[in-house]
């Protein structure tokens, strides 16, 4: 099982197709009308000032618990967005034309972009509420986790072997029992693995999302992540080594609790009907299975579930699929006529919104930092990849050590990176280094472990056969690097570089402004603009910071990962 | 040692340490020896280990303890001068088919102009021309094994290994293949030595070999060699040859008293609470039984000739007979099978019948079946939990071996409605969902 990629790679069209203008013009133009519905009601927020953090271990069980139930909260929503929008999409060639575009932008916007424009949005839907500002922590956390979920489900949709959704209709199941007996099986195991790396991944933005500072408003909500951002502040080393441990119990936890239940549970959705060597097995699972109480309880909502596979709809709406050629395009003319009414009004807006405020030479300037931070993102990646790619396959190769090594990989990925920034100012500012050059390997500190446990898995994925046949040929040294070991890891690595660059711009936001104590660092880019323009509360600047940083992801996703991921799976895929 | 000797093993065992400790004993006591000039085979079913020593007679893979000397010299490593071909091909797919073939000389350091000479002609001689841009990805599998013969011609090796060479291929190419590589080899024009081929194909190893040494199972144990005095190119339509292929399923099939030999050929390993079950469904049972009861057989045949028939591999067509023997369905000897009292009932009954037949035998035969039936029966819940079994078989025998086992019992069990398996709660119990 792997990691998706971005939708741009995947993508079969260099050149963007007028869908995915259209999906731009849609997400700007929706982000553009949240940051102007916001402005108006920025007002102090007094009442929102929530009882102090307190810094002493014994307080970090409770925030950790407000934690893992924000991030639960957004899995939930994150899966009601994938089964309903990737269904949309897979279902309706109409609206998927416009919804994977789409999606694909939302991917390339930065996630804590979401943070600055969306946070007054919720915090008036709730006025004087805590409310508020939990509805957007829980929102930040579920951008960080919903595209890619979707993505996969939209994929797995797409590919139902024929033969299954026929045997549906031989036996005459409605397209809601087909989904829950048919499509969501198939799908689940791509999708429990995808939800398993957005989980991981999320953990990132959980420091961000807790302790919000936009413009005049900043709120601290109890968690982990402002927890650990109130150490920041207060230069408490030890704090932050508790936050650690607390963040690693939570991990524990929830594999143990959640994710090793589901892949255990999804094994029996596997299509390919051979027995694996070890089939994944949970003791939690093992539990459920077994005990009758839950068996019990479980009876009624299966008897409901299997009652509403019944309802068919009346017959008049069953149309879809046998619809005439003319009722067909007048939809057609109607869905575009609707969309390209929504595209105009969104320009207006759009335009209407930047022009007030944002010259030309501004936004020469943005993209001028913009190529800054992608120079960076690039060189770091080339970097991690000529340290992480031979230690991979080093590791990979023993399956000893990669047993060991795996899981650890897996765990610093999840690891919020932000928590080893103080370390990082510390000794900026010891050496009184250029922050320009020395904050930059802070944005890989994250990502670069896709890297390494990409590199691992393609590794001790080598048939045995393939490293016999280069040892009996005697091939050694540089040779085998370069004929068996590097080609043979190619594809893998090629995807794991992909999440580590897109990661990496993520966290530009953060590393390029880096704060412990009093002391801050600017390291000069495009996130450090998004996150003074965040500071200051300028709508604009965020806006137009976030839209130059979405065209130039996407424009590297299509220009240099995508040829680069299609070479890969096309020369170098075994098998 | 004399001069035409190219290849010695001496006394080599290969042990891997088991999960639960103690070790998994794979290779036991190998002779062997190849001169120039010869093809040798390596026959026997999957799980004696013929692969292990293919791996360590390269050098790709150390014995735990004995010798192999090639030219006077020990092997330790991977030796120059010993090329092996692959089941699986293992061809580089981001290799062309030239670059897979270069391969092996660029890593011995040779000029480049000659790497492509010698290349070039290794893959004329293999009958590959026009081919050498090709990734094997394009290639059907006949061609990648030509790949990988030229691959591993091209470096002259003097020993050539061969691990089930054809098993990939369908019957036509494979034949092909053979036909093309006999040719080459015996007008002199590969520049190898000596060949060792492990098959597990009787007919595979009479048509190429000079001398053919069968293999025992768990474990792996040269039981005897049989010459191959024929003249190439051979015939199987040759009495002599049928008469030698007959000879190794008599061989294969021999029941052997000495008890120093467990898992010998043709019988199911282990005893009582030990036996070590493959996993047969019912439906191949069944399938070998109409099959036999049915004219021409009419009750008896003879294995090569059923086997040939039914177009099945030792390693298909084995397990069945033994677990027909196991149950006293048939009788297996002197290379042919013969159905059983039992056997015949069961042939001509209904479904029901045949459960009811099945069951019994089950009971009777297979004693941790009837171990199973029991438990349940005494508990009062008439549940159990699937580790409960698992761990007392685990005290006979490695833990892959005991969840086999078990999985077959399981498999046999649900046939003959003895008792049923809930996989998801991995709980024995006696009902059956009605």
């Amino acid at each position: 099982m792997k990691i998706l990629p971005p939708i741009s790679i995947e993508a079969r069209r260099f050149l963007p197709s007028r869908w995915d203008t259209v999906a731009a013009l849609l997400v700007f133009g929706f982000i553009v009308l949240f940051a102007d519905a916001s402005r108006h009601v920025v007002e102090p927020l007094t009442s929102l000032k929530a009882a102090p953090l307190s810094l002493s271990p014994w307080a970090l069980p409770g925030y950790a618990l407000r934690t893992a139930l924000r991030m639960l909260i957004a899995m939930v929503f994150s899966l009601l967005f994938t089964f309903t929008y990737a269904t949309w999409a897979a279902k309706s060639k109409r609206v998927g034309a416009l919804l994977i575009p789409l999606l694909d932008i939302l991917q390339s916007v930065p996630i804590l972009g979401f943070l600055s424009f969306t946070l007054v949005f919720f915090l008036s839907l709730v006025p004087g509420k805590i409310l508020g500002a939990e509805f957007c922590a829980v929102f930040v956390i579920f951008t960080s986790q919903a595209w890619n979920m979707a993505f996969s489900f939209y994929q797995s949709l797409r590919t139902v072997p024929p033969e299954l959704t026929e045997a549906g209709q031989v036996f005459g199941l409605t397209a809601w029992a087909r989904f829950w007996r048919i499509e969501a099986p198939f799908a689940m195991p791509s999708l429990i693995w995808n939800m398993m790396m957005s989980m991981s991944g999320s953990w990132f933005f959980v420091v961000a999302s807790e302790a919000i500072t936009v413009g005049h408003t900043s709120i601290a909500l109890p968690g982990v992540g402002s927890y650990i951002a109130l150490a920041i502040t207060h230069k408490d080393l030890a704090a932050i080594f508790w936050a650690i441990g607390a963040m690693l119990v939570v991990i524990i936890i929830y594999d143990q609790l959640l994710f090793r239940p589901l892949i255990a549970w999804a094994d029996r959705f596997r299509f390919d009907q051979e027995n694996i060597e070890d089939p994944p097995e949970s003791w939690l699972l093992t539990v459920i299975r077994r005990s009758e109480l839950l068996d019990a309880v479980a009876v009624p909502f299966k008897a409901m579930l299997r009652w509403s596979y019944r309802i068919k709809a009346p017959s008049t709406l069953r149309i879809v699929g046998r619809s005439t050629p003319l009722s067909s395009r007048a939809a057609d003319i109607a869905w575009n006529g609707i969309l390209f009414a929504i595209c105009a009004y969104s320009l207006w807006r759009v335009y209407e919104f930047v022009a007030g405020s944002v010259t030309l030479p501004e936004v020469l300037h943005v993209f001028v930092l913009g190529l800054l931070t992608m120079v960076r993102v690039m060189v770091l990646i080339a970097i991690a990849s000529v340290i992480w790619t031979p230690i991979g396959i080093y590791v990979g190769l023993r399956p000893k050590v990669a047993h060991f090594v795996q899981p650890i990989a897996q765990f610093f990925a999840a690891f919020p990176a932000n928590l080893l920034f103080p370390v990082a100012v510390s000794v900026v500012v010891a050496f009184s280094l250029d922050p320009d050059i020395w904050l930059s390997p802070l944005m890989v500190l994250g990502t670069q472990w896709y890297i390494l446990f990409n590199v691992i898995a393609g590794a001790s994925g080598l048939p045995r056969e393939l490293r016999d046949a280069g040892a009996n040929l005697q091939v050694r040294g540089w040779l085998w690097w370069r004929k068996i070991a590097l080609p043979g890891v190619f594809p893998f690595y090629v995807t794991g570089a992909i999440t580590a660059s897109g990661g990496s711009w993520n966290a530009a936001m953060l590393a390029e402004y880096v704060t412990w104590g009093t002391k801050t660092l600017h390291a000069q880019g495009l996130g450090n603009y998004l996150q003074e323009a965040t500071t200051a509360g300028n709508f604009q600047h965020i806006v137009l910071g976030i839209a130059i940083m979405s065209v130039l992801v996407t424009i590297i996703n299509r220009t240099f990962w995508r040829p680069l991921y299609q070479y890969a799976e096309r020369k170098y895929k075994l098998t | 040692m004399d001069a035409s000797t190219l290849l010695d093993v001496r006394d080599v065992h290969q042990a891997f340490p088991k999960a639960g400790g103690g070790e998994l004993l794979v290779l036991d006591g190998i002779d062997l020896t190849l001169k120039q000039g010869e093809i040798v085979g390596l026959l026997g079913r999957s799980g004696s280990g013929k692969s292990t020593l293919l791996r360590i007679i390269s050098g790709l893979a150390c014995a735990s303890s004995g010798e192999v000397t090639y030219l006077g010299h020990p092997v330790d490593g991977p030796a120059k001068g010993i090329s092996m071909v692959f089941q699986s091909f293992a061809l580089f797919p981001w290799l062309t088919v030239l670059e897979n073939v270069e391969l092996g000389l660029e890593a011995v350091g040779l000029p480049p102009k000659e790497i492509r000479t010698r290349a070039i002609a290794a893959i004329d001689l293999i009958g590959l021309d026009g081919y050498e841009s090709a990734y094997p990805r394009e290639l059907s599998g006949g061609m990648r094994q030509r790949v990988g013969f030229a691959r591993a011609i091209v470096v002259h090796p003097n020993i050539l290994l061969m691990d089930e060479p054809f098993s990939a291929l369908d019957v036509l190419t494979a034949e092909n293949l053979r036909t093309d590589f006999l040719e080459l080899w015996s007008e002199g024009d590969l520049p190898i030595k000596g060949v060792i081929l492990v098959t597990h194909n009787i007919e595979e190893a009479v048509l190429m070999c000079d001398r053919v040494l069968l293999f025992s199972t768990n474990p792996g144990r040269i039981v005897t060699e049989i010459k191959i005095p024929l003249r190439q190119p051979r015939e199987r339509q040759d009495p002599e040859f049928s008469a030698l292929v007959d000879r190794i399923y008599v061989e294969m099939t021999a029941r052997r008293t000495e008890k120093s030999t467990p898992g010998s050929l043709g019988h199911i390993p282990g005893s009582g609470f030990g036996l070590i079950l493959p996993r047969i469904s019912v439906n191949l049972l069944s399938g070998l039984i109409e099959e036999l009861a049915a004219p021409p057989f009419n009750g008896k045949a003879d294995l090569p000739e059923i086997a040939s028939d039914l177009q099945l591999e030792i390693d298909d067509l084995f397990p069945v007979a033994e677990s027909l023997q196991l149950l006293r369905l048939a009788e297996v000897e002197g290379g042919d099978i013969k159905l059983t009292d039992n056997g015949k009932r069961f042939a001509n009954a209904e479904i029901d019948d045949r459960k009811r037949i099945f069951a019994r035998l089950l009971i009777r035969y297979v004693p941790f079946a009837a171990h199973v039936r029991r438990i349940l029966d005494e508990r009062e819940s008439h549940t159990a939990p699937k580790t409960r079994f698992l761990d007392e078989l685990e005290d006979h025998m490695t833990p892959d071996l005991a969840e086999q086992t078990l999985r077959a019992i399981v498999s046999w069990a649900r046939f003959a409605e003895l008792f049923a398996y809930d996989d998801d709660s991995s709980m024995f119990s006696m009902e059956n969902p009605t």
